[in-house]
């Protein structure tokens, strides 16, 4: 079995590659330790040729996760083949990656992607000469048009055979040269034991790799040499390691070009992207047009697409539950089973499942945004007013979906290239209002605030903002301090986004998605089941008020006093509603035996006043969410045990809010 | 002179990178390194932060990011 690791820029056509490699034979799972995507499949038509489809990456610097994931595998794994995606219209950043992966002497081919739109607009590549300067195979290929790539597939196959690595290593001339000669000699041996190759391991040294510098054991007595050989060259220089490396690199890049690249202008791609960027980034119109696309992708996803076809599943669904249901009878399972089985497993999961389409539709909404370049575009608009809490712009769709739903929202903060924005976006954005709990607010309002029901709606939604910014700035000074990852980011030219990678996209989450409702929440649902229908000696009751979870909600009760109630059936309905927040309603309908809706808010007034009915809203906007989405942070976080911790802070600040609001309240209200 | 205090639509030709740690090698990796021109295309609606085109590219960086960013020409192409 060879292995092939796809290397590359973010932006460089790496995914519409892999795609059109491995058709749609994939599996992604996580590097180990870290959340970072790791896509595996196999080369068409070559069952034992599989390819790992590294994270999109700049340089090999030693400072993101990314690039010390896609380094450690590289040099720990040893693929029989690196394959270079390089971005023809931008070729000079992206040969930079080039000549730091030509380093790691490991087979390299280029695959010298969207090569069409070099020639079309009157540029030209001399592919050849190209090859010829880095002394590696360059394939011109066009990944999005189908061009090259039975040719790119042949020079791979036939590189992996001849099995020869890069020979050349000498990009550098002068004082750097003489720096890395000198050092490689030092520390040949232990590059070696440490499996690190010479040229690559000096070159880091040089740079003051850290990482380089434990793994090869570096003693005391070398490392003053190096620093020593360092000095020297940074004084001749006249900059720094790090400056005088990378400058390096990039002389050798432009000279390269100078002699094998041709640009006359700017390609029609790109001169294009600068047309929309004039109105779709402009001063004024920019930030309208931008909640005009999002106010649109909310209303196809939620009213005009989802919804119809949400109902349709949950149509589906309950036809499948009465056959199932009738089949139970006809076999004449005991009460019990029945119960399990429809109460409890069809009833949970489908519940949760009927999201699917809403999940299906945002994720297809998404991708073209992704895919087309415009949501980089949304975090340059949007990255100032995220920057004063902590974040960059790139968290601000995620959190703008958890107004629609939570689960999607947090799936999709796995577009954010930094860990610490990534975690923390996932912990805010459930305090983005879902629409799930729109039924709940309704139903209190509707009691409680008649005449005012805009205005408390209004009030939450605002009040789970400004709790979000706080908790943002909170965490920003406490747990997740430290050095923000910085916000450089490349705005990608406008492209049309390939239908294959959109539908493999959206793919991917649905069956995530399934995979979930199959796992977490069909534990979750039985235990919820249990908990209901049977009282401790584990006999099922008919009455809910006498089981397990209604003594559980009875016990839990006092602690939401400070909120102003203390009733068994509150609190039941907050547990149940961790099942999906629409519970809530149910629960207390259930509970209180209220037919009418009118039945309903008499006996509402009985567990609340006005006051503590808003501090149980405030607390049912901030606790944590439901299972579905606890599901998705424990999976996005990579760890229970952050989870756990999540779905805590949370709730804490729920209770220290609602307790908050019942309190002030009642000082102006007399109690 | 500093990347940041340029108008949209100048050009300046770098001199050296400042800062440390990752954000500076983040901007040398992307290609910001001395003798390189860089031009200001545009500022984002709320004034930070700005868009930038070098080496055939876009690239957007903060203006505190730009004031690390030391130039020795300055010309209005």
């Amino acid at each position: 079995m060879s292995v092939i690791a796809l290397a590359g820029n973010q932006n460089s056509g790496k995914t519409t590659l892999y795609n059109k490699l491995t058709g749609s034979n994939q599996h992604v799972g996580n590097f180990p330790g870290v959340t970072i995507e790791k896509k595996e499949g196999q080369l068409k038509k070559h069952k034992d040729i599989s390819i790992v489809d590294l994270p999109g990456i700049y340089s090999l610097s030693p400072y993101t996760m990314e690039e010390v994931v896609t380094r450690d595998f590289l040099l720990k794994k040893k693929p029989d083949l690196i394959l270079n995606i390089v971005d023809a219209t931008n070729i000079e950043r992206n040969l930079y990656l080039t000549l730091q992966l030509m380093e790691l002497s490991i087979p390299m081919v280029i695959a010298l992607n969207m090569m069409d739109e070099v020639t079309a607009s009157g540029n030209s590549i001399d592919v050849k000469k190209l090859s010829s300067h880095l002394g590696i195979p360059v394939v011109p290929i066009s990944a999005s048009k189908d061009e090259g790539i039975p040719e790119l597939i042949d020079i791979v196959i036939r590189s992996i055979k001849e099995n020869s690595s890069p020979k050349k290593h000498d990009f550098c001339f002068g004082e750097v040269h003489k720096a890395i000669h000198s050092i490689s000699h030092l520390i040949a041996d232990q590059a070696e034991n440490a499996g690190y190759p010479p040229r690559f391991a000096a070159t880091k040294l040089v740079e003051g790799d850290e990482p380089t510098f434990k793994s090869l054991e570096i003693t005391e007595n070398q490392k003053h040499i190096i620093e020593h050989v360092v000095k020297d060259m940074e004084e001749a220089l006249e900059t720094d390691r790090e400056a005088a490396l990378a400058d390096m690199r990039y002389c050798y890049i432009e000279k390269i070009c100078s002699e094998s690249v041709v640009k006359k202008q700017e390609t029609k791609e790109q001169q294009r992207s600068e047309k929309f960027d004039k109105i779709l980034t402009h001063k004024y119109f920019g930030i309208p047009i931008f909640l005009g696309i999002m106010f649109f992708v909310f209303w196809m996803t939620f009213s005009v697409i989802g919804a119809p076809l949400q109902e349709f599943l949950e149509v589906v669904i309950t036809a499948f539950t009465e056959t199932i249901s009738n089949a139970l009878i006809r076999i004449g399972v005991s009460d019990w089973v029945y119960s399990l089985v429809i109460n409890g497993i069809f009833v949970g999961v489908g519940s949760v499942l009927s999201f699917l389409p809403i999940i299906v539709v945002l994720f297809l909404f998404l991708s073209l945004l992704e895919d087309s370049g415009y949501m980089a575009r949304v975090a340059f608009l949007m990255d100032k007013l995220l920057r004063k809490i902590g974040l960059s712009g790139r968290s601000f769709v995620p959190m703008l979906i958890g107004f629609g739903c939570s689960v999607p929202a947090i799936m999709a903060t796995r577009t954010l290239a930094s860990e610490r924005d990534r975690k923390m976006t996932i912990v805010l954005t459930p305090f983005m209002s879902c629409s799930a709990k729109l039924p709940i607010y309704g139903m209190i309002t509707v009691a409680f605030f008649p005449d005012n029901a805009a205005l408390v709606m209004i009030g939450l939604y605002a009040t789970g903002i400004v709790v979000a910014v706080l908790s943002g700035l909170l965490l920003k000074n406490t747990i997740f301090k430290g050095e923000p990852v910085p916000f450089v980011m490349e705005l990608p030219a406008y492209r049309i986004p390939s239908r294959k990678s959109v539908l493999i996209h959206m793919w991917g989450k649905a069956k995530d998605f399934i995979q979930k409702a199959f796992t977490i929440i069909f534990l979750a649902s039985i235990v919820i089941w249990f908990l209901q229908g049977f009282n401790w000696s584990f006999d099922m009751v008919e009455d809910s008020s006498k089981s397990m979870l209604a003594y559980i909600g009875s016990m839990v009760s006092p602690i939401f006093k400070p909120l102003g109630f203390n009733d068994w059936r509150a609190s039941t309905a907050l547990i149940t509603g961790l099942t999906a927040k629409e519970a809530v309603v149910s629960t207390l309908s259930v509970l209180t035996g209220a037919v009418t809706d009118v039945q309903l808010s008499e006996v509402l007034f009985k567990i609340f006043t006005p006051l503590s009915a808003f501090a149980f809203l405030v607390f049912v906007l901030l606790y944590m969410p439901c299972v579905a989405a606890f599901a998705a942070t424990k999976r996005e976080l990579g760890s229970l045990r952050y989870a756990v911790l999540t779905a805590l802070y949370q709730t804490v600040t729920a209770y220290a809010a609602g307790t908050l609001v019942y309190q002030i309240g009642s000082l102006f209200s007399g109690g | 002179m500093t990347l940041d205090n340029i108008k949209p639509g100048q050009s300046g030709v770098i001199s050296s990178i400042g800062g440390q740690g990752l954000l500076r090698r983040r901007l040398l990796d992307m290609g910001l390194t001395p003798n390189t021109c860089v031009k200001v295309r545009k500022v984002a609606p709320m004034g930070d932060p700005i868009e930038l085109s070098l080496r055939s590219y876009v690239l957007t960086i903060r203006k505190d990011e730009a004031a690390k960013i030391e130039l020795k020409e300055v010309f209005d192409v």
